[in-house]
């Protein structure tokens, strides 16, 4: 039972693959999400970039606001919960959430363990920087994965980073020889079977999505053209000019990615795109939460 | 025969593998351009029909898939795929292609912690199965309808004319049955026109 709804949680990532999954605070941001192509919507009380701004603690939000977004959008609704909150994410399964993001935005509630997400029977979604991190957070039971970019951002150079370091990972596992496999998974400090999966697939064994720093339709395409499965965007929509037009850019640019004169007619007139700050001036590096 | 596997958002690729062992040949259909060379059936896939819907109408997709299912082109659609066939939604959503004339009811289990899987007979394949992720189900049938199958007393699968309509995912079960099955009405449709 517990394995097979493990294959379902996967089965619902593979259904959002090439969507975009969009940060909401307000029903009404849901339903423009909705509106605008959303596969489905991630309810939180701040966006990143308000995070970010604040600073202080951040924590999983008020279930009454997470039901006010259940009850606008017929898509999927996710919900974060703290890097190793397992409470948190306990109240998020009450609530009969789509999917948990234990997540590096908030603050991290354990420093040394994430949760058990094999005690649950919601899927969750985790952030990972290299394949190890993707690896480990598998072998806890994590459903789907994400990279994590810098969230909050709107700069792209680390979710970049992140998703090359993974294929390349990827791609020297696919070709070691199989004896090597074990010195593999002691240095990635993962389970061998994992290793073993990758090393036969030459993927992760779950849907992997680009998330943390898009802002564009380009910068959607670029994680796409990189191999993500699909798209997270955070401040990018509702801290733009004109988050609805921008919101379906970036949707129509991930189905398109391939299309650069596509891409081009719908990179015009977005008005203003997130200020953003780039690495060199943040103080939090939310991707260095957790690992 | 090639069969075209509308790729907008979702899980398109799960279906154009089971094609590939199939030895059937498969494109993508992500914008107006990819029709233009001719094909001889079409699969709408899982995923979320709100999404495939918006993506379908400004893409400029809609109309002439819809022309081609109603000149009668073999489809096979799943979950989302099959909201998107319906001529009629419960919850009073507009329709997309409304080409088949069933009744289908959205999230129709409920949130993912409803989702399941149940092996359950399909007619003319016999035992099946069958995963059901956020899915929808046939709440009533037209004249013309064929039920294909039933779980928990609802129908989750239907045929009329080529349109078929599953609120299940055989793309996600390893079995090739219902594309097989699918392939077949393709042929037939072939050897007609």
């Amino acid at each position: 039972m517990q394995e097979n709804r493990y294959e379902l949680n996967k089965q619902l990532a593979q259904m959002l693959k090439g969507g975009v999954i969009m940060d909401v605070t307000t029903p009404e941001q849901a339903k423009i999400a909705e509106r605008a192509g959303a596969c489905a919507v991630m309810a939180l009380e701040r966006i990143p970039a308000d995070i970010r701004a604040a600073g202080g603690v951040s924590r999983m939000s008020d279930p009454k606001m997470i039901k006010g977004i259940q009850q606008a959008v017929s898509i999927p609704v996710m919900a974060k919960c703290r890097i190793g909150h397992f409470a948190e994410a306990q109240i998020l399964e009450a609530i009969e959430i789509d999917y948990i993001d234990e997540s590096e935005v908030l603050s991290p509630a354990d420093d040394v363990h994430h949760i058990d997400k094999t005690k649950f029977r919601v899927p969750f979604v985790c952030g990972a920087k290299d394949l190890g991190e993707a690896m480990r957070r598998i072998a806890e039971g994590a459903s789907m994965i994400r990279t994590k970019g810098e969230p909050g951002t709107g700069d792209i150079v680390q979710a970049v980073r992140h998703m090359r370091k993974m294929n390349a990972e990827i791609a020297r596992l696919t070709s070691m020889r199989e004896e090597e496999l074990y010195e593999a998974a002691k240095n990635l400090q993962v389970p061998y079977h994992l290793v073993q999966f990758v090393h036969q697939n030459g993927r992760l064994p779950v849907v992997n999505f680009a998330a943390g720093g898009v802002a564009t339709p380009a910068d959607a395409a670029l994680m796409m053209q990189l191999g993500a499965e699909g798209v997270f965007v955070g401040s990018g929509i509702f801290k733009s000019g004109d988050p609805e037009k921008r919101a379906a850019a970036i949707v129509k640019a991930v189905t398109n990615y391939q299309n650069p004169a596509m891409l081009a007619a719908l990179s015009e007139d977005l008005g203003e795109a997130m200020v953003g700050i780039n690495e060199q001036e943040i103080e939090v590096f939310m991707a260095e939460r957790g690992r | 025969m090639r069969i075209g596997v509308l790729a907008v958002q979702g899980a398109f690729v799960e279906h154009e593998a089971m094609f590939h062992q199939l030895g059937a040949e498969v494109f993508e259909i992500r914008q107006k351009r990819d029709l233009d060379r001719p094909f001889d059936g079409l699969v709408l896939p899982g995923g979320e029909s709100t999404v495939m819907k918006k993506l379908l109408r400004e893409l400029d997709l809609l109309e002439p898939l819809r022309r081609k299912i109603e000149d009668g082109m073999p489809v096979l659609a799943t979950c989302a795929g099959l909201i998107l066939l319906a001529e009629q939604l419960t919850d009073g959503e507009p329709p997309c292609f409304a080409t088949l004339p069933v009744t289908v009811r959205r999230n129709a289990y409920g949130r993912q912690l409803g989702s399941f899987s149940q092996e359950a007979d399909v007619q003319g394949i016999g035992s099946f199965p069958m995963v059901f992720i956020r899915a929808p189900y046939v709440e009533t049938i037209q004249n013309g309808v064929e039920v294909l199958a039933t779980v928990q007393e609802k129908i989750v699968a239907v045929c009329y004319q080529n349109q078929i309509g599953l609120a299940f995912h055989p793309e996600l079960s390893g079995r090739p049955d219902l594309h097989r099955f699918f392939l077949k009405r393709v042929e037939q449709y072939q050897k007609q026109a």
